[in-house]
């Protein structure tokens, strides 16, 4: 069973180019069938479900295979990816003895042949990075686990029966959310992008943050969002991490919609009181007044010392502001309790919303007048996961835009790879195809990948813009005064 | 019950004779001083000063009843008034104690207008004096070496009565027959300038017209450095006023005078009015009770300028009078002292004295009472700073608000914050302004310019730290949430009115930040750089230049000997392979606690084996001196071995 993804680009008149696509992913676990005639009990998840029984197990088999076969060069070490001509396996495991498998097809081009033969493919097999596809797995995994619990978890609450179901249900929605074709860099990263702030307007963040905890004691961490971008976190980084995958790639993309409607449109906020607010819950009741309404949060898993915590995953919006409350999943949470907090972070909520929106719009106008600068740079930190990217355009729910060529992205990846295997500071310069100039630049904990385009210019010249532009650009990342 | 009377009699009254037929006792406002006149001066005259410079005794004949006995400012001159048509002036050498003043004097009746009679005087200058007579005021200048005086000015005009305001020197007279229109005039050196009058509103417009007004329910004072004309305004059963109130006139130097506040005293009866630091008191005497004003305490829920109590009524604190005789013996219990009795007499502007027993006292504001009284804390912190003896209250008031812990406190929190900030800013910039100018020359504006006041309300950030937020923050049983959100709260409040934050402030939030290894948290307020700013911190350390923010943390960990919160912490950032080992040790080896140095050298002992395959430091990292001192305590066979290939 072969599924094609639609030509992304024709080059030339006949010439179809395939982007790499998902081919299966599976889970599977070799303890729980060791006997022979009981292979199929080791597969926990297969997609596609269509697949013949026998197949999966052969496939599986051989994943089993090649783990133990690399184990004996390096025990600790097994491998993580297996490159054919056709597609490209990556392997994972996430908690002992549960593996995580991801087939992705490699990139392909379809030539037609004259006299009607069938058109010739050709693989591109070292288009793809394992490094970005590594990264989408574990996020995979992260994503599961963020929502679900470990493995481990559901086994010991419910045997294999339970994960079953739960891996069921939780993959086959969010596989079909996964867009292989524009994964790139910043899924390597997994970073935050954090909202640019004057101090004050911080500040006033941090106090509206710790009233609100102190109020509703049962919230036990807060983050706070503007413009799908972080501002606060109480989570640890870790959590932070993939709950800012999910808020920014999935709950707000499709939560972004009611914002675009006009006043008077139905999917409005009501009007609480005489005081207009505009917030509302981006998770649980969709309307407050309404007698139906259920109050139900998503809950959540989030590391503790050496265990996990439960809870209640609030998401509040008003404008562009959004605040994630979080609450031990062991309190029923009311009516009441959402009216309580409806009351109270509404008012508040819209009016820092708009007080960020003006603090911002002025230090814009400070540092000067939008222009689009000549040069796209991603930035991060491994440190505080802080990312910036000018390649990238808005993400949306299906695909997150790049503003440059494919090729060029690769080259960013490739950089990107042999930075990961020094330790030391040190920086790249490549000259690409047409006029273009990729520079990596690795310092203590920070990558900058800038691209130039530039006619005519040599090293030097390239080497002297990059530094008048760290100097201009990077010293205040998160500041804008 | 807790202590509630929040107003006091001085613990220091003066005392004099008690009033009695052989003995009448005056009060000189200009001067405070009180005059016992035995037999009319033959036995003897003691007066007695705010303090004992101004305290003298002498004799003078008795030349009959004396009506009115004033020394001129700086005891130069003595008026002494005896009829309602003369007054007689002295003078006399002050050096000696007792004096016999007769020789001196000489008596002054040429008056402008005959037949007047002389309702008063006041002295406005050492040889300045006014005479307010029924027909007029006349002001004189008196030279007694030449026994003589001179007019300087003169106005005829119909008076009932007059006020004397001594602190601004301006006289006010009660004119026309309902005596309700009040003529100031104010005082200078040698002029006397006429101010525009004013009329009091009556309650009831009496007919036929006749004196309503009475010099009773008229006072003179300065409340925040205006003056103003108090006007007790009873309650009457035909105008619609159900209680008394008082009406307060502002009266400028120049410009007309306009009623300005009216205070509402929701009760009726007699009333005596003192003003103490700014705030107008108002003594009730049937119920014994007193109440407060504050003329610049907004009401949100009355009509401008209305002004309801501060504060719910209470009495004076009960005052006891140690019993005088002959001998005083120590143990000699002390009488309760009869507070608002009705022989007492009120002076502006905080001044009552009793005639009766010989005391005069003045009045004194208590502030801590205040602070249960009050319960809306943002109410209570614009009263205190708005006090003289205000720092250590409104510190108290703080540790108290943040004690409690309760719900909803954090709003209350940033509310007193911003209150004790605003002034604290003012004051900042006042003293930049004056700095600017005296560093720009004193040529210009010269004049002009003083050095800005510090009051006791201007609370910096070292008095919160060392009286309130210190302690806060090592006190048991506190989340530490709730330490982070009122440090975080006085920051942010202090970044509002763009005060610089001293770097003690940032220690407090780092160390409580690592006690609880909240470290991502502290990553994010050095991202926004909410706690970097702070050149202080590198400062405060030895190093001469330090380049990140993490360093700087580092050293401040160190410093407070936090060594084990130090390795957290830049183990954290992942910073533990390149910093330098010896910086630990060094502070492990002061803190003297041998487990936390074996703890670190061991820590670096296993950074060096895992990076270089070896646990020996290298020559470069200078630790000779910490490896000997580690074999010393723990001996040679400790030192972790090299692992054998």
């Amino acid at each position: 069973c072969e599924v094609y993804a639609a030509p992304r680009m024709a080059t030339g008149m006949q010439e179809k180019q395939y982007t790499p696509s998902l081919l299966s992913f599976f889970i599977y676990n070799p303890s729980f069938g060791p006997r022979e005639g009981e292979e199929e009990k080791k597969i926990l998840f297969y997609h596609p479900c269509d697949v013949e029984k026998n197949e999966k197990i052969r496939n599986v088999g051989l994943c089993e295979a090649i783990v133990q076969f690399t184990r004996t060069f390096c025990p600790t070490k097994p491998a993580k990816s297996l490159h054919t001509q056709k597609n490209r396996q990556f392997f994972f495991e996430p908690e002992d003895n549960f593996w995580i498998v991801m087939v992705v097809r490699n990139p392909m081009i379809e030539k037609p042949n004259k006299d009607g033969k069938p058109p010739t493919i050709e693989y591109q097999e070292e288009e793809i990075l394992d490094t970005v596809y590594g990264a989408v797995l574990r996020q995979c995994y992260s994503m599961y686990k963020l929502f679900n619990g470990t493995f481990g978890r559901a086994m010991e609450a419910g045997g294999v029966e339970l994960l079953t179901q739960k891996l069921e249900k939780f993959f086959y929605r969010y596989l079909q959310t996964l867009h292989l074709q524009s994964c790139d860099l910043l899924d390597v990263f997994g970073g935050i992008s954090f909202f640019p702030l004057d101090k004050m307007t911080y500040l006033k963040i941090q106090s509206f943050v710790n009233r609100v905890e102190e109020s509703l004691s049962l919230v036990k961490y807060t983050a706070f969002l503007y413009n799908d971008q972080l501002i606060w976190s109480g989570l640890e980084q870790d959590d932070m991490r993939i709950l800012y995958k999910y808020l920014t790639t999935s709950l707000f993309p499709r939560h972004s919609e009611p914002e675009l409607a006009g006043r008077d449109s139905p999917l409005r906020p009501e009007v609480a009181g005489n005081l207009l607010h505009y917030g509302r819950f981006l998770t649980g009741p969709a309307n407050l007044k309404d007698p139906e309404a259920k109050f139900r949060f998503p809950k959540i898993f989030v590391n503790k010392e050496d265990s996990y915590e439960e809870l209640h995953l609030i998401v509040y919006k008003a404008m562009s502001a959004a605040a994630c409350f979080m609450i031990s999943a062991s309190v029923e949470l009311t009516r009441e309790f959402c009216e309580q907090l409806d009351s109270l972070v509404g008012p508040q909520l819209t009016l820092l919303a708009s007080d960020i929106c003006e603090q911002f719009n002025i230090n814009r106008r400070i540092s000067g007048p939008d222009k689009e600068p000549q040069f796209k740079f991603i930035y991060f930190n491994h440190m505080n996961l802080a990312e910036k990217s000018t390649i990238h355009m808005r993400k949306t729910a299906s695909v997150s835009l790049t503003s440059v060529h494919p090729d060029l992205m690769k080259i960013l990846g490739d950089i990107n790879c042999d930075f990961a295997r020094v330790d030391e500071d040190e920086e790249i310069i490549v000259k690409a195809m047409t006029d273009y100039w990729v520079v990596g630049k690795k310092s203590d904990q920070r990558e900058l990948y800038v691209i130039l385009n530039q006619k005519n210019a040599n090293l030097i010249e390239v080497n002297e813009e990059v530094k008048r532009l760290c100097a201009t650009q990077f010293n205040n990342i998160f500041f804008l005064d | 019950m807790s202590d509630e009377h929040y107003l006091e009699l001085c613990d220091n009254p003066v005392q004099f004779e008690n009033a009695s037929s052989v003995n009448n006792v005056f009060f000189d406002e200009a001067n405070k001083q009180v005059f016992a006149v035995r037999s009319g001066g033959a036995t003897g005259v003691v007066v007695k000063g705010p303090d004992d410079k101004n305290s003298v005794a002498f004799r003078m004949d008795d030349k009959g009843e004396v009506k009115c006995i004033k020394f001129s400012i700086g005891n130069k001159i003595l008026a002494v008034q005896r009829t309602s048509k003369a007054v007689m002036f002295c003078q006399m050498n002050l050096q000696c104690v007792v004096l016999e003043v007769s020789c001196l004097c000489f008596v002054f009746r040429s008056l402008q207008t005959k037949n007047a009679s002389v309702l008063g005087f006041c002295w406005t200058n050492w040889n300045e004096i006014v005479f307010i007579t029924d027909q007029g005021i006349e002001f004189y200048q008196v030279f007694p070496d030449k026994r003589s005086v001179k007019l300087l000015k003169s106005q005829s005009i119909n008076v009932n009565w007059y006020q004397y305001c001594p602190e601004t020197a301006v006289i006010l007279l009660s004119t026309t027959v309902q005596g309700n229109v009040l003529q100031p005039f104010a005082f200078r050196s040698g002029t006397m300038s006429k101010m525009s009058k004013f009329e009091i509103e009556l309650p009831v417009v009496p007919k036929p017209a006749k004196l309503s007004l009475s010099e009773r329910d008229i006072a003179m004072a300065t409340i925040y450095g205006q003056l103003y004309v108090m006007y007790l305004k009873h309650h009457s059963r035909t105008a619609n006023s159900p209680s008394a109130e008082v009406v307060l006139y502002h009266l400028p130097r120049e410009g007309a005078c306009k009623k300005s506040h009216v205070l509402k005293l929701n009760t009726t009866g007699k009333f005596a009015l003192n003003i103490v630091d700014n705030l107008v008191v108002v003594h009730h005497q049937s119920s014994q009770t007193s109440l407060i004003f504050d003329i610049r305490l907004r009401e949100p829920d009355c009509a401008v300028n209305t002004h309801q109590p501060v504060l719910p009524a209470r009495s004076i604190h009960p005052y006891r009078i140690p019993l005088s005789g002959p001998t005083v013996v120590p143990s000699q219990p002390a009488v309760p002292c009869q507070l608002y009795s009705s022989s007492w007499s009120v002076f502006q502007p905080d001044i009552i004295i009793s005639a009766s027993e010989g005391y005069l006292w003045y009045l004194q504001v208590k502030l801590p009472p205040t602070v249960n009284l009050l319960q809306d804390k943002g109410k209570l912190m614009d009263f205190l700073l708005r006090r003289r003896d205000c720092k250590m209250v409104i510190l108290s008031v703080c540790s108290q608000i943040l004690e409690g812990g309760e719900k909803g406190s954090l709003p209350v929190v940033a509310t007193v914050f911003d209150k004790l900030n605003q002034v604290y800013k003012e004051y900042l910039e006042a003293e930049q302004t004056y700095t600017l100018a005296m560093e720009s020359g004193p040529s210009r504006g010269s004049a002009a310019q003083k050095r800005p006041v510090r009051t006791q309300a201007v609370i910096d950030q070292s008095d919160m730290y060392t009286h309130v937020l210190s302690a806060f923050t090592e006190r048991k049983g506190v989340s530490h949430k709730f330490i982070i959100a009122v440090l975080m709260e006085y920051i942010r409040s202090l970044n509002q009115f763009q005060i610089t934050v001293q770097h003690y402030l940032y220690e407090l939030v780092i160390k409580t930040l690592v006690q609880h290894n909240l470290f991502y948290m502290l990553h994010q307020f050095l991202q926004y750089h909410v706690l970097s700013d702070s050149k202080p911190l590198v400062r405060a350390t030895p190093q001469p230049r330090l380049s990140t923010a993490n360093d700087e943390i580092v050293e401040v960990l160190l410093s407070k000997q936090q060594v084990l919160g130090a390795l957290r912490f830049i183990r954290s950032v992942g910073g533990h392979d390149n910093v330098s080992a010896r910086k630990f040790l060094d502070a492990a080896q002061q803190t003297g606690d041998q487990m936390l140095f074996y703890t670190v050298f061991r820590f670096f002992q296993q950074r060096n084996q895992r990076l270089r395959g070896n646990p020996a430091f290298n020559p470069g990292e200078h630790c000779e001196e910490h490896v000997v001192h580690f074999k010393q305590l723990f001996g040679e066979q400790a030192l972790m071995k090299p692992a054998t290939v």
